[in-house]
């Protein structure tokens, strides 16, 4: 069961939303996917930490087999390769190891090798499983490192996604069952809200939304929401202490029972949406084009769409989740 | 023309609603919002009048040719990027999969598979009033680092004589950042005093050495945590980076936005800040 946390708008709360839900639940997998600024390990600060680092294929050319006929430089698209003054050079920032290159190269004078750009680090803390995709600083793109944090989703696991809705935070959610949409109430959120919320529509993806930060109400959005029917799962009031705990790394629902319970309030809604969402896909599956659901060709990655009745979307929720939340399991 | 920069590594930092208060007070007339993933610019500044619209062709995808195809799965085996999936009738693109490097088209024995060019998002230009240069990245697409160099290219190009152009960036370190301090005089980055904020700037100064891009920081929201505020200047000092200006808490900044306004219209302690930033960078601007 992977939720996915995601914004468009940087600094709505991602983060803090991610890893106080995952704090919340007390067992569970967490992924930081913003691998360019990768912040949930600044929280947990796990422990028994190993890294691996993770690589892209670059082309190495032997210079004695290549005889200049130029046709890997125009083989490809991302103008990463240049022939000049009689030597093959390599751009590694462009290239986007397609490996067509040497599947162009009449002399089999390429060969792949590896290059890191980053590194997945794994920890824990307490019953969380911490897993940080991290980009080194000055690489283009971080979508190989997300994809092989994603590889460690196991079990109740939250993603932190990146912020935008471009293809990094696409990479992120294509394997999400589910989609909680933090928002900030403000004209730039809100227009950033939009922007995600047509990303996760339109792959398909059931969604809820967390209103963060709020300090004034800004109608524009619950109205938004309301008109969809997008469920709004929780409103965190801006508070200058919750703001100054999570500025000094600490999680919230570990140090104040107040701020707990929001976090296990949120997740009763957002199993009780989840199961709204399960019950529709089953209905739409069985009698067709009904229901306003997303595009159903994306079921596959969705295991909330996949299964059958509301009942099974329970099961999707560990035990120690439905005791936390007070043994409530319909 | 100087060009000038707001970055900030850490997302909502406070970014934009600096860098359209400081488009105010330079009075700059190229202004360009390369934020491409999360553009909010014209939100706070306004412009009159139609925009130029320019569809944005990112790159191309492949299109399989289902009477053409027969199935021998030569291109998902060679497609490194997992886009193409068997149906029933042969095999299909994945078109949000597909970054379209043309392995599929190269290894096709009944050559089935075509390139298309991919539209990728939006250039949209205003030029009622000076330039405003921004753009919308389609909904999980990539190449936003070539938009970005799209928007800044356009903005440069329609630029009236003015002394300072003001440039948004986006959120992170990747491409789009990038793209966007390439060429620039100066870049302003926009902190956030918290443990995180003080991570992703140190992530995005390694990343500006690596392009040898001139820098100066300041603090936003700086009373939230007068600690890491002060690390943060600690810091600044220590790796020889200019500090210009902190900026405190103020409900007046959401609330300018909120009535597509910026700082620079509004009073308030907030407001004074930008103004003192304001001065100093006309310092490093040599203005």
């Amino acid at each position: 069961m992977n939720i996915a946390v995601l914004s468009g708008k940087g600094g709505a709360g991602k983060t803090f939303v991610a890893v106080n839900l995952a704090a919340a639940a007390g067992q569970a997998t967490y992924i930081d996917c913003d691998v360019e600024e990768p912040n949930g390990r600044l929280f947990w600060k796990p422990e028994q930490v190993r890294t691996t680092p993770v690589v892209t294929l670059l082309p190495e050319f032997d210079n004695t087999k290549c005889t200049g006929c130029r046709k890997c430089v125009d083989f490809c698209r991302f103008h990463a390769l240049l022939y000049i003054r009689e030597t093959p050079m390599v751009f590694p920032e462009v290239c986007h190891s397609c490996g067509g290159c040497l599947l162009a190269c009449p002399q089999e004078a390429i060969r792949e090798v590896p290059r890191q750009i980053g590194v997945v680090e794994e920890g824990t803390h307490g019953n969380i499983h911490v897993v940080t995709g991290i980009l080194n600083p000055g690489e283009a793109s971080g979508i190989p490192i997300i994809r092989e944090a994603l590889k460690k989703a196991e079990g109740l696991t939250i993603l932190d996604c990146p912020p935008g809705s471009a293809c990094s935070v696409m990479e992120s959610i294509l394997r999400a069952d589910y989609c909680l949409l933090t928002a900030e109430p403000t004209a730039f959120g809100f227009h950033n809200f939009r922007m995600v919320y047509e990303l996760a529509s339109l792959l398909g993806k059931p969604v809820g939304v967390v209103i963060n930060k709020e300090d004034q109400p800004y109608s524009p959005l619950e109205a938004f929401c309301e008109a969809r029917a997008i469920p709004i799962l929780a409103h965190i009031p801006y508070r200058e202490d919750y703001g100054r705990l999570a500025a000094a790394g600490k999680i919230l629902a570990e140090e104040s029972p107040e701020a707990k319970a929001i976090f296990l309030s949120l997740w009763e809604t957002l199993i009780k949406s989840a199961r709204a969402d399960g019950e529709r896909f089953w209905h739409k599956r069985k009698f067709g084009k009904s229901g306003n659901t997303g595009c159903i060709s994306h079921f596959s990655n969705c295991t909330i769409g996949a299964k059958d009745s509301p009942a099974a979307v329970d099961d999707l929720f560990s035990v120690s989740l439905w005791e936390k939340i007070g043994g409530s399991r319909p | 023309m100087k060009k000038l920069l707001i970055l900030s590594g850490k997302g909502g930092t406070g970014k934009t609603t600096t860098a359209a208060a400081l488009a105010r007070l330079f009075q700059a007339k190229a202004i360009a919002d390369c934020d491409v993933d999360a553009p909010n610019l014209h939100l706070t500044l306004p412009q009159k009048g139609t925009p130029q619209r320019k569809d944005f062709f990112g790159g191309e995808k492949a299109v399989v040719d289902p009477g053409k195809c027969v199935r021998c799965g030569l291109c998902a085996k060679h497609c490194r990027f997992d886009a193409l999936e068997a149906r029933e009738d042969g095999y299909a693109v994945r078109e949000i999969s597909c970054e379209g490097c043309g392995v599929c088209v190269y290894v096709c024995p009944n050559q089935a598979i075509t390139l298309a060019p991919d539209v990728a998002g939006e250039e949209l230009l205003y030029l009622e009033d000076g330039v405003f240069s921004t753009a919308k990245l389609k909904m999980g697409r990539g190449n936003s680092g070539k938009l970005v160099t799209n928007v800044k290219l356009a903005m440069l190009k329609h630029a009236p004589e003015c002394e300072v152009a003001v440039i948004d960036g986006s959120p992170g370190i990747g491409c789009p950042v990038i793209a966007s301090v390439s060429g620039v005089d100066l870049v302003l980055v926009v902190a956030e005093p918290s443990l995180s904020g003080i991570s992703d700037l140190k992530r995005l100064v390694k990343t500006a050495e690596t392009f040898q891009t001139t820098l100066a920081v300041c603090v936003n929201k700086w009373d939230t945590s007068p600690a890491h505020t002060a690390a943060i200047e600690a810091f600044c000092q220590e790796i020889g980076l200019p500090f210009v200006g902190k900026i405190p808490y103020d409900k007046t900044a959401s609330l300018a936005i909120n009535q597509g306004k910026t700082l620079a219209e509004m009073d308030g302690p907030a407001s004074e800040a930008v103004k003192t930033i304001f001065e100093q960078l006309k310092k490093r601007l040599n203005l």
